[in-house]
């Protein structure tokens, strides 16, 4: 191979001499949706094991004696409610308003505590009344399920605080747009689960 | 989490130029209406007592499920087969059907053993859901 | 075994002195990897290089770096592993005719539990992940991966698994439970102390790496493809990862959440895989699989991948039926996902559910055929070239035949019945991870070795190890085949029917000469760098390669490319050179590069710490470590400036270099 100093036709053909410009982060979306994929397995994983074992009350209680359907149903209004101020803080980001933006996130984030309060306020009864997650093979992966969407939703909820914290001082930077994308598809992706975690554990077990 | 890429900078940062769509006020509300809505027919009910047949109750909650399930994918998580020149949308179908792999054939395998191995027990207790 | 002292303190959890094994065997190994250590740290410190290492590697994000140490691991890791067989080999000859042979059973079961374990998670991953992390950046015309703190991170977890793995080896014991360990043997009752949560905690530290360097290569590859590289134009290699990290993404969660029902099952007392109250043990092994069967996969695909560029290069042609290969990937890849219940058609699902999953069993071997015929027509009518990697690859497709065909007899249900767990089907999956995997990775580290160093690696003792290694291997696993085909299972401790000893004698000479093999691969890893200067690649591309990574210098400069490649078809670099392109001369721009970081390792070993606590219950040390890991991980996420531009001088000076290198080459 010889080095000769003339740029041929074949040379700039072959190499990218000029400078390009790929956004900045382009990655970083898909590799998020492609962790949730991955998530999202997990969670197949313990709806097999509640599909399987969801039965197996061992003459312990089941559904229909430990489960109060209004609470789940005060549960899902929070979850969904904060999806959409969720959404709402989104909005004002692209619209570059970041008071606002944090005034959503804040509402967001009191939602997302509420519906991790009933959470505990439930685990914590049925443990009361003898249901505890080694009670039956049923309660176990009931607890797992249910304990694992709402593990999600406490570390989206540090999350949460750190963006916050995270705009109040870098302002709406791009990386900071980025980490909110990633944020909003985690969050949006938890109340997904929580469809599938309402009807299959909570509605399929009270008909 | 915190991930990095390394491309060149760009002058037109922006999120709309690979397809990803934001939403507006008019679509999340939408969704959040459609959402409500197909929550709260199942909740209601289940909560009523449901129908005489427990197996249509079953499959009408589930269908609300999925309905809602595909609501949020579109006003929520913005899913179009567009954004990353459609990787996003394959990771999904490709995904979905690994799980439904994964949990029909679980409870087929499993509702098969228990059939073959422990056929003293009660099958109805062995069954998978909508029973 | 001493009796252990069950007795926990809040200080150090369930930990004593009842922890240190008094077992003379794994005594002296103690005392031999104590000084041996010693003196690896001393001298390291003799000569000042901790800095260089911590500045250079431990903390680099540069991929080649961080597949270059992935693969470190799984060499210093495989001695281990192989250590481990050689002592069953030992121990199944001795235990006749009334011997107990010279391991007690507490023993001899720890160690064919950590051999598996070893084996699987700890040689054969760090390699298929070193070597996809190496070149698969070099093979798109990418600068690096997508993620490169991630990665970083990936690899030191995967580390941290090791270290535990290894840590059990001196502290406590392991698990005795093979290297699924299926419940209810690997729950509480039965194994009560901390062999199955060093399992447990080793997996799970070394599977967030996994999972998480899955995602890196997979969205790598998507994405930061040099421009003109459409899918129907990626090298196979690149194809295979990709296939590989699909694979990775969506099975090792399943693996990760099973085994945190079993922890829950072991630390909480909940009911998933115990006999009582509902729980069901089959479902863990039903679960197990479905991650079990895709890893198979993950393990052969990437080496699937090596096959094929090797043959292609060493043939001087073109792949024969590049796309049917393609197809055939990505076929095995969908199909991977219904053939896990062939690993327990005993467990008793009846005749339909294994009908259905012997009849897909045997569909997956025609992909993986269609393979081995592309193979051979590729080298049919070409002019091959048998340097090693070559030699590789051509005792590959003859012995991974023979494990591939012995593997759709125990795909008929019936057939399987007979030779469950018996040692048919140890001699079958050690035919295709070492006929295919392992003979793989030689092929790999033979062809890509003077990329990454910028000399070849010495013919002669190369040519030694291989023949040991096919030999031995052949000698090692064709008795356990006519053993298991007469009845033996796995797993066994002692023998009564000596007729069966002259079997296990053969296999003993087998593994001797398999370390002759690894012995001879280490003098040739000696000798190589010894010599270096006899056998350089100035050139970088000392094989007429045909693909991307042969088109930069060898070793390539940090940045790979001065300018990316534009990609016109299949086999670029073949074309380039065809087409008599030359090195552009335009002017060199900025390169923009991300920053080196010790982040990962502090993660990494937080999360070893917290494993290590877990399994002695010492509860504070667990809490202070996790709290510690979101600490370190939001600080991190803290820290926006993480990349800088290599300056244009460098970068002319680094190719300035380069091009006195092909000057004096072509002169």
């Amino acid at each position: 191979m010889s080095t000769t100093a003339h740029p041929s036709a074949a040379a700039t053909s072959y190499w990218e001499t000029e400078p390009h410009h790929h956004p900045e982060g382009a990655s970083t979306s898909l590799g998020f949706w492609v962790y949730l994929m991955s998530d999202c397995l997990m969670f197949a994983v313990l709806f097999a094991v509640f599909g399987v074992l969801g039965q197996s009350y061992a003459a312990g209680p089941g559904p229909k004696v430990l489960f109060d359907l209004t609470l789940v149903a005060i549960n899902t209004a929070f979850l969904l409610v904060s999806s959409i101020t969720f959404g709402f803080a989104m909005l004002a980001m692209y619209e570059g308003r970041q008071s606002r933006m944090q005034v959503w996130l804040a509402i967001t984030l009191f939602f997302g505590l509420a519906f991790l309060a009933v959470e505990l306020y439930e685990f914590h009864h049925l443990i009361e009344v003898g249901a505890g997650p080694q009670r039956s093979a049923f309660l176990s992966s009931f607890f797992a399920l249910v304990g694992t969407h709402g593990l999600h939703v406490t570390f989206g909820s540090i999350w949460l605080v750190t963006m916050m914290v995270q705009i109040h001082r870098k302002g709406l930077i791009p990386a900071n747009q980025r980490r909110m994308n990633c944020l909003s598809m985690f969050w949006h992706f938890l109340d997904v689960i929580w469809i599938g975690v309402f009807t299959f554990v909570y509605l399929l077990g009270m008909i | 989490m915190s991930t990095h890429s390394i491309e060149p900078h760009s002058h037109h940062e922006g999120a709309s130029h690979d397809g990803h769509d934001h939403g507006s006020y008019k679509s999340y509300i939408t969704g959040f209406v459609l959402s409500v809505i197909l929550t709260a027919i199942p909740f209601a009910l289940v909560m009523t007592g449901g129908l005489e047949s427990r197996a249509l109750t079953a499959v009408i909650v589930i269908a609300f499920a999925v309905v809602q399930i595909l609501v949020h994918m579109v006003y929520f998580l913005h899913m179009n087969s567009r954004s990353d020149e459609g990787w996003t949308m394959m990771s999904m179908i490709f995904t979905v059907v690994v799980v439904v792999i994964m949990l029909a054939g679980s409870l087929w395998v499993m509702y098969h053993l228990n059939t073959n191995m422990m056929p003293q027990m009660d099958h109805n207790q062995m069954q998978g859901f909508g029973s | 075994m001493a009796t252990i002292d069950h007795s926990t303190t809040f200080l150090l959890g369930r930990l004593n002195w009842s922890a240190v094994p008094t077992d003379p065997i794994v005594l002296v190994t103690f005392v031999v990897v104590a000084i041996g250590g010693a003196a690896a740290l001393g001298a390291l410190t003799y000569y000042r290089l901790w800095g260089y290492l911590w500045k250079e590697w431990f903390t680099s994000v540069d991929h080649k770096k961080i597949g270059i140490m992935y693969i470190i691991l799984a060499i210093i890791m495989l001695v281990r592993g192989f250590a481990d067989a050689v002592m069953m080999r030992i121990q199944q000859v001795w235990a006749f005719n009334g011997s107990e042979g010279y391991l007690n059973a507490h023993h001899y079961d720890q160690i064919f539990t950590a051999h598996g374990v070893i084996m699987i998670f700890f040689v054969a991953m760090p390699f298929v992940t070193g070597l996809m992390n190496y070149v698969v950046p070099l093979q798109i015309g990418a600068r690096d991966v997508s993620f490169p703190f991630l990665n970083n991170f990936s690899f030191w977890m995967t580390v941290g698994g090791a270290v535990l793995v290894m840590a059990s080896l001196f502290v406590g014991e392991f698990a005795q439970t093979g290297w699924l360990a299926f419940p209810p043997l690997s729950g509480l009752g039965y194994s009560p102390w901390v062999g199955v949560d060093y399992y447990i905690w080793g997996l799970q530290v070394a599977g967030v790496g996994t999972t998480l360097s899955g995602i890196n290569l997979l969205v790598t590859i998507i994405k930061m493809r040099a421009p003109g590289m459409t899918l129907m134009r990626m090298p196979v290699f690149t194809w295979t990862s990709l296939c590989t990290n699909i694979l990775i993404v969506a099975s090792f969660p399943v693996l990760t959440m099973t085994l945190i029902l079993l922890t829950l099952d072991r630390y909480v007392g909940t009911n998933f895989f115990t006999s009582e109250l509902g729980g069901n043990s089959m479902m863990y092994i039903n679960l197990i699989w479905i991650w079990g069967h895709p890893e198979v996969y993950i393990l052969i695909l990437p080496l699937f991948g090596v096959f094929s560029e090797v043959t292609s290069t060493f043939c001087g042609k073109r792949l024969f039926g590049y796309s049917s290969m393609v197809y055939a990937t990505v076929c095995i890849t969908v199909l991977s996902y219904i053939v896990w219940l062939h690993h327990f058609f005993t467990m008793g699902s009846g005749a339909s559910v294994n009908a259905f999953f012997g009849i897909t069993t045997m569909i997956i071997s025609v992909p993986t055929g269609a393979k081995i015929f592309n193979w051979l027509f590729t080298m049919y009518q070409g002019r091959v070239r048998y340097d090693l990697p070559m030699m590789w690859t051509v005792a590959f497709m003859l012995t991974f035949t023979v494990g591939g065909m012995t593997g759709v007899l125990l795909a008929v249900p019936p057939a399987d019945f007979v030779l469950h767990n018996s040692l048919f089907l140890i001699a079958h999956f050690h035919n295709v991870i070492i006929g295919g995997v392992l003979f793989g990775c030689f092929a790999a580290i033979a062809y890509w070795w003077p990329k990454a160093f910028g000399f070849k690696l010495n013919v002669f003792w190369g040519k030694v190890s291989f023949w040991c290694w096919v030999v031995g291997f052949w000698a090692a696993f064709m008795p356990l085949y006519v053993l298991g085909l007469m009845g033996v299972t796995r797993r066994m401790r002692v023998f009564d029917d000596p007729d069966l000893r002259i079997w296990f004698i053969i296999a003993a000479l087998g593994a001797a000469l398999i370390a002759m093999g690894i012995a001879a691969f280490f003098i040739q890893i000696g000798v190589s760098i010894w010599k270096r200067k006899e056998n350089p690649d100035l050139s970088g591309d000392p094989w007429d390669g045909r693909t991307l990574e042969w088109a930069t210098s060898s070793p390539p400069p940090a940045y790979n490319f001065a300018f990316t490649p534009v990609v016109h078809g299949l086999d670029a670099w073949a074309e380039m050179k065809q087409e008599g392109q030359k090195r552009p001369k335009a002017a060199f721009m900025p390169i923009h590069m991300p920053r080196y970081t010790g982040t990962g390792v502090i993660l990494a070993g937080l999360s070893t710490v917290c494993g290590f606590a877990l399994v002695w219950y010492i509860w504070w040390l667990a809490a202070l470590s996790f709290l510690g890991i979101i600490v370190v991980a939001i600080a991190h996420t803290f820290n926006y400036d993480r990349d800088y531009y290599v300056p244009v001088e460098e970068v002319s000076a680094v190719e300035g270099e380069r091009d006195l290198q092909l000057a004096k080459l072509g002169a």
